[in-house]
Formats: structure tokens, C-alpha cells, sequence
């Protein structure tokens, strides 16, 4: 009798602690990833504050190029408005593109490409892009643990308890990396 | 990843009850040698307990002090700080410090005690002959060291074990110039010439053996992690060829450092060298606290 009733409460214990520790764990993770998230967000919003700089800079030596200039303005602004993971993802897809012509553009004008100012906005803008992507790379790591912890059993008990639900990866362009090139 | 910083911490407790007992051992051996007994320990104990607790709470501003490292703003050297952000965020750290090393030979090192407290090191070699992409392959490798904690180790062993082949160095020089004839002159109201010399014997060995158990603690650490935090770092990038563009640019450029040390040499990207233009002969190799860059090149191109 009192064996049985020691083993049944040891169970139950142990069945608890289970839980707590699980529960935890998806909390945990949880504001890992919307730390992550902030990071993105951080960048994000770095990039849009360079645009309208980097689009002046450039307007002083290709005033005529108006299409792209209003093109990414547009961009930035849906960007900006974005909401929701994948929304926001498509936004910034057609900021970068926008960007990136709009760098091309500049590549033609040689007095602009030695403009300090601009090779400043350039170093920005490309620091910045690629803190996007090691932001992006990470809120896609976490995003994973999570999702495999959300399905994995007997963790996916506690999950369905506490309303922990998989969540959508941050899927943009990777902004391309170019060759390995010696450019002093 | 767990499992290394749980390593190293272990490690680390383990290097600082061994070198404890290793600074108590040469303060017994100087004890004996200069006839002052037990005060030798007793000052040697308790150099060991500041030592260790200034190399873990300073060891950092110590290793950059002694590579003349220089605090580096974002306005001075943007592209450096964009990359070492970049990278902390891809790792969930906070940014480390960014120092630039005022040498010629392309060359970066981490120190700290954890991802909270850690600079990263830069030489002015480096950020003229890399671009971007190989920037952050080096930067990469070192925030790997970060990461995984290598930075506490590496930076107690430099400042311990420097401190030790430090102190009886010193001890040895001036016992052969000064006190071994003091130390004669008393030998005739001792309890025997024998048993004398051999204790003598004992706390000389000790005096020359001190700093190799340094040396061989610190070969421990550093091989195999090298490899590692170039495959972690090259995980972080996500692009190995950055580094092995880096790695094979640093294996033609001089290697030679006016600010190399023994103490220090573990914690580079590269083992510095205080020679010129020399090849690695079988002596450094021996010694190296590096694998061959030519093995590290392989193993990346392998991943």
C-alpha cells in the first residue's frame, strides 16, 4: 500500500518537474527569439535611416535618375509600414533590390564614387546589410530550436498547454557576397 | 558549444589550482636556495592569490597593455566595427571591444573573461592587406574564441604562466650572478654537504622545470582549439572562403612582431614570430602553439 502510493507521488513529481523545467525552457526560447527579432528591427530601421542620405548624395550628381530615386523611397515607406514576419520580409526584398540598383547607378558616375561622403554612406549601408543578415541568420537559428521543440515529443504536451506555436522564418535575399577580391 | 565552455571552465579551475601549487613549489625552491625556509611559500602563496585574482579580473587590459593595443571609435575605423557588431549579433553576444595592434604582420587576437567582458585585437597589418570578406573570416575565428569561453583560459594561462617563467627567470639570473655566493658561505653550519646538495638539487630542478610545465600546459590548449574555432567561425560567416583567403594571404605575409611574446603567442590568429623572414625550423615547431596553416587551409577547404 504505501509503496505503491510512494511510487505513484514520485511519478507525479517527477512528471511535474518535467513540466516546470519544459515550460522554462519554451519561455525561454520565446524571448530569445524576440530579442532576435529587436535585432532585425534594430538594423532594419538603421537602413531606412540611411536611404534618404544616401538618395540626396546621389542626387547631386545624377539628378536625372529620378525613377530610382522615387522607386526605393517607395520601397522604404511600404517597408516601414511592414507588418508581420513574411509582409516584412517581401518589404525589405524590394528595399535591398532597390538599393542595390541604386549603388549600380552610382558605380557609373566616378566623381561620385570618390565623394567622401557617399564612400561613407557606402561603408554604412554595407555594414548595416550584412548586420541584417547575421541578425536574420540568428533569429532563423532560434526560430529552428524552437520549432523542433514545439513538435518534439513529450515537450509538444507542454507546448499545447502553454500556447507555444512554431514560428514563421525570416526568409529575405541574402545580399550577395561578391568574389573574394583584393579591393584596397 | 556547452560542452566546450563547460570544458574550459573546468580547465580554468584546474590551471589555477595547479599553477597555485606550482608558484607554492618554486617559492619552496626558492626557499631552499637562498636558506629563508618556509617564507618563500608563504610570499609565494601569496603572489599566487593576487596574481590569480588580478589575471582574472585584469588579465585583458594586461595582454592588450602588452601588445600595445589602442581603443579603436567607430568614426576612426567604421569598417572593423561593422563587422565585429555584425558578428556578435550572428553569435547572440554582446560587442566586444575593438582594438587595433600597431604591427605590420597581419595578425588578431581575442582576450577576456566571458562574452560580457571581452575585446577583440586587430593588428594594423591585418586591416591594411585583408578586405571584407577575410576581415570577417579572421573576425570570425576569433569571436568563436568568445564564444566558447577560449579567451578566459588563454588569457589566466598568459598572464599566470608569464607571470611564473617571469619570476624564476628573474630568480635563477640573480641567484647565478649574486646569491650563490652568499648561499656558499653559509653551507659550512649546515646539517651536511650531502643531503644539502641534494636538496639543492630538488629545488634547482624545480627552478628549471617550472617553466616548461608552462610551456606544456599551454601547448595543451591551443592545437586542436585553433581548429575548431576556424570550423566555428567559419560557421558563423557562412562563408569559409573568407578565411581561407585570409589564411593564405597571413602564410605569405611577414610574421614578425616587435610586441611577441612567449607568454602572449597562444592567444594570436597566427603564432607570431620574433624572427625575421625565418622558416619555422623543428625547434618551433616543437613548441608551436599553432597548427601549420597549410593544415588549417586543408581542413576548411574540406567542410
Amino acid at each position: 500500500m504505501g509503496w505503491t502510493l510512494l511510487i505513484v507521488g514520485g511519478v507525479i513529481l517527477l512528471i511535474v518537474i518535467f513540466g516546470i523545467v519544459s515550460y522554462n525552457r519554451f519561455v525561454q526560447q520565446r524571448q530569445l527569439i524576440k530579442d532576435a527579432w529587436a535585432n532585425i528591427d534594430t538594423e532594419l530601421r538603421r537602413r531606412y535611416d540611411l536611404i534618404p542620405n544616401l538618395i540626396e548624395t546621389v542626387k547631386g550628381y545624377a539628378a536625372h535618375e529620378r525613377e530610382i530615386f522615387e522607386h526605393v523611397t517607395e520601397a522604404r515607406t511600404r517597408a516601414m509600414g511592414a507588418t508581420g514576419v513574411e509582409d516584412q520580409a517581401n518589404a525589405e526584398n524590394a528595399v535591398t533590390a532597390g538599393l542595390g540598383r541604386l549603388i549600380a547607378v552610382a558605380e557609373a558616375y566616378p566623381d561620385l564614387k570618390a565623394n567622401q561622403n557617399f564612400l561613407a554612406l557606402q561603408e554604412e549601408l554595407i555594414g548595416t546589410e550584412s548586420k541584417i543578415a547575421y541578425a536574420r541568420q540568428f533569429y532563423n537559428d532560434q526560430v529552428a530550436l524552437l520549432n523542433t521543440l514545439v513538435q518534439k515529443f513529450p515537450a509538444n504536451v507542454i507546448a499545447g498547454l502553454g500556447h507555444f506555436e512554431p514560428k514563421p522564418f525570416f526568409e529575405i535575399d541574402e545580399p550577395v557576397r561578391g568574389p573574394v577580391q583584393v579591393d584596397i | 558549444m556547452y560542452e566546450q565552455i563547460a570544458g574550459n571552465k573546468r580547465k580554468t579551475v584546474l590551471l589555477l589550482v595547479v599553477s597555485f601549487l606550482l608558484l607554492a613549489a618554486v617559492g619552496y625552491a626558492i626557499g631552499l636556495i637562498t636558506g629563508t625556509g618556509w617564507v618563500g611559500v608563504a610570499i609565494a602563496v601569496a603572489l599566487a592569490l593576487v596574481l590569480q585574482i588580478g589575471a582574472y579580473f585584469k588579465g585583458d587590459r594586461l595582454v592588450l597593455a602588452s601588445a600595445r593595443a589602442r581603443a579603436v571609435t567607430p568614426e576612426e575605423e567604421p569598417r572593423l566595427h561593422n563587422i565585429v557588431e555584425g558578428l556578435a549579433i550572428a553569435a547572440g553576444v554582446p560587442k566586444p571591444a575593438v582594438y587595433v595592434v600597431p604591427e605590420q604582420a597581419p595578425n588578431a587576437f581575442a582576450t577576456g573573461r566571458d562574452p560580457e567582458h571581452s575585446s577583440v585585437a586587430v593588428t594594423q597589418g591585418l586591416l591594411e592587406t585583408m578586405n571584407r570578406v577575410e576581415l570577417e573570416g579572421v573576425l570570425g575565428h576569433e569571436m568563436a574564441h568568445v564564444v566558447d569561453r577560449d579567451i578566459l583560459y588563454g588569457t589566466i594561462v598568459a598572464t599566470v604562466i608569464g607571470a611564473i617563467v617571469l619570476i624564476s627567470e628573474f630568480f635563477l639570473r640573480s641567484w647565478w650572478w649574486g646569491g650563490f655566493g652568499g648561499r656558499r658561505s653559509d653551507r659550512g653550519n649546515g646539517n651536511g654537504g650531502g643531503a644539502e646538495l641534494i636538496v639543492f638539487a630538488i629545488g634547482f630542478a624545480l627552478l628549471i622545470l617550472a617553466p616548461l610545465f608552462g610551456q606544456l600546459i599551454r601547448l595543451a590548449v591551443s592545437r586542436n582549439r585553433e581548429y575548431l574555432a576556424d570550423a566555428q567561425g567559419a560557421m558563423l560567416t557562412r562563408y569559409p572562403p573568407g578565411l581561407i583567403s585570409a589564411l593564405k594571404k597571413i602564410a605569405d605575409a611577414p610574421h614578425a612582431m616587435r610586441s611577441a611574446n612567449n607568454a602572449t603567442a597562444h592567444l594570436w590568429f597566427d603564432q607570431p614570430s620574433r624572427i625575421e623572414g625565418q622558416q619555422t625550423g623543428r625547434m618551433e615547431k616543437l613548441f608551436s602553439t599553432h597548427p601549420p596553416i597549410e593544415e588549417r587551409i586543408r581542413r576548411l577547404e574540406e567542410m
